[in-house]
């Protein structure tokens, strides 16, 4: 404890005499080259993020021959016109995107309210809501989805765009009820208040006064719940049974081949998310 | 009383979901690995515990190798998040908010996709490996498919930002005056990283590794895509169980131990990081 103490004492007199002055150049410059690195490296970094998501965009527009989309024959726009080629591939994109948005609303109602409940209220039990949810958020995918799968299996419910929905619930609920909670935690109550002395009930208060203040978390909290839906794989193959969502037929698809199809709707839905947080992301920063 | 009552209420839809959803099929996964049977005769309870020891004995490389997979992803993770995240919290000045939605963009891609693309990127004969072949710069049979590099690399691709975040909050709220102050007093700017801002970054760490670590180890994808059949784990080895050869006694019991192992690691983990910080609050 005193060890790094210590010897630092006697250089803080030397170094009152004459060393500070001469200390600040050679940290100024050494400085710059430790920030150019730095930047240098975060810069490779983010490249080989952006690697794989430049050869998903590029591939959509390769003019391939054979089934397997791995080498550049050429730029061609037919594969836009050909999106519809592959039904299967069509209904899958179809299954994501209704199973996210009825998941999303669900997850929203049940999570907005127990958000509430938990930035509220105090209660008892509410520890244990918090480990139950704190589970949820952390358990692995597999462990999740495989003891769904033994519930449905020894109850005899059949998997299927059901219990996919019902799973996909299961895993947002819990992020949407933290991102509420965090909301309600921040709010005023002296304006709710001030709305009950001027004579408005508990519902017109909640409607009119609470729910527009905690509408940018529920909104952020349903954005959420709908990317984790539209992307999620492990829970969704433990619960589709013999429904196919679109990570579902790509994993599929790897063995004998991915058309471009899959790289242009892959790019259309990755343009749709980055619109999304960008939007997200100024407007939040206007709201702050 | 109707205060009283209220967050009973609101909790109960959410909360009715999660135990019917979370922790009831627990204790459903927990009775089917014990019991015996096939798909086709119907499986009976007979409190078999040795499904556990036999499905450990037969899969322990595919357990181990997981393990060893979500390490080094783990480390590879910190290795590639932290020096990101360092410059992002004090070096990107305000374009910070831009340079933490460049890090996540890529994750609006559908993480199989993602990893389909790795594929693409790798091949034999696909874009990067083909012209330095052509070149003569590498061998023709030299291959990045099929290796536990491909696998450990997707893993860490596919979790980086759940260290980069993390790390990036907990630098982010380190006090400038306390950096400043190790100046004041003559440390080097080595001494000031590894005396403060590290020690002081290292929650963010924890939880980085926290978050990363539990989904590498139980991850199948990865192994599935990029691997080949020497890189098998556990989590392929579930799957296989479950939805190929709807063996579920075993993989119920594959599924209870890493589960269990998980935990008792987390513990551990946190047992061993809570004393060390303490030792670390005693020496500052």
């Amino acid at each position: 404890m005193s060890g790094p103490i210590s010897p630092a004492l006697p250089a803080r007199s030397e170094g009152a005499a004459g060393l500070a002055p001469s200390a600040g150049p050679p940290r100024r410059r050494r400085v710059r080259w430790g920030d150019r690195l730095l930047f240098g490296y975060t810069w490779l970094v983010l490249v080989w993020l952006f690697a794989p998501i430049a050869v998903m965009i590029a591939f959509g527009f390769n003019d391939t021959k054979s089934k397997s989309n791995v080498n550049w024959q050429g730029f061609t726009l037919k594969w836009w016109g050909r999106l519809g080629d592959y039904p299967e591939l069509t209904n899958a994109v179809v299954n994501s995107i209704t199973i996210a948005l009825l998941a999303t609303v669900i997850t929203t109602v049940l999570g907005t309210l127990m958000g509430i409940a938990l930035g509220r209220y105090r209660f008892r039990g509410q520890a244990v809501t918090n480990l139950v949810m704190f589970a949820a958020i952390s358990s692995p995918e597999l462990v999740m989805g495989a003891s769904l799968l033994s519930l449905f299996v020894s109850l005899g419910v059949q998997t299927g765009y059901v219990t996919i929905m019902l799973a996909h619930v299961l895993f947002s609920v819990s992020f949407v009820a933290v991102t509420v909670r965090a909301r309600v935690v921040g709010l005023d109550g002296s304006i709710e208040e001030a709305a009950r002395d001027l004579g408005a009930s508990t519902w017109i208060t909640f409607w009119r006064v609470t729910f527009p203040m905690i509408l940018p978390g529920v909104v952020s909290g349903a954005l959420l719940a709908f990317a984790l839906s539209i992307d999620d794989f492990v829970i969704t193959q433990f619960t589709s049974g013999a429904t196919v969502t679109f990570p579902l037929w790509i994993y599929g698809a790897v063995r004998i081949g991915v058309p471009p199809q899959v790289n242009i709707l892959g790019t259309l839905i990755f343009a749709v998310g980055v619109v999304i947080a960008v939007v997200n992301t100024f407007t939040s920063r206007r709201r702050t | 009383m109707r205060r009283k009552i209220a967050p009973y209420l609101l909790i109960l839809p959410g909360g009715l979901w999660l135990v019917i959803f979370l922790v009831v099929p627990l204790v459903f996964m927990a009775s089917v690995s014990t019991q015996e049977g096939d798909i086709v005769n119907g499986f009976v309870q007979t409190f078999r515990l040795a499904n556990y020891t036999d499905a450990l004995v037969e899969f322990k490389t595919q357990f181990l190798r997981s393990v060893g997979y979500g390490l080094a992803g783990t480390v590879l993770t910190i290795a590639l998040a932290y020096p990101v995240a360092y410059w992002i919290a004090f070096k990107a000045g305000a374009r910070k908010s831009t340079y933490l939605l460049l890090v996540l963009l890529p994750f609006f891609v559908s993480f199989v996709l993602r990893t389909v693309s790795w594929k693409f990127l790798l091949a034999d004969d696909g874009i990067l490996l083909q012209p330095l072949k052509g070149l003569g710069l590498l061998p023709a049979d030299f291959h990045v498919l099929q290796t536990t590099a491909a696998v450990i690399g997707g893993l860490a691709y596919n979790y980086l930002p759940f260290m980069i975040l993390p790390i990036y909050v907990a630098l982010e709220r380190v006090d400038p005056r306390v950096v400043e102050a190790s100046y004041d007093l003559y440390a080097s700017r080595r001494d000031s990283f590894t005396k403060i801002v590290l020690p002081l970054s290292l929650p963010g760490v924890f939880a980085g590794v926290l978050m990363t670590f539990v989904p590498m180890t139980s991850d199948y994808v990865n192994a599935s895509i990029l691997g080949g059949p020497a890189n098998t784990m556990i989590g392929n080895i579930i799957q296989t169980e479950y939805l190929v050869n709807n063996d579920y006694p075993v993989g119920g019991a594959l599924s209870f131990t890493l589960m269990a192992a998980m935990l008792i690691g987390i513990f551990v983990y946190a047992k061993a990081l809570g004393t060390e910080n303490v030792l670390e609050a005693a020496a500052r």
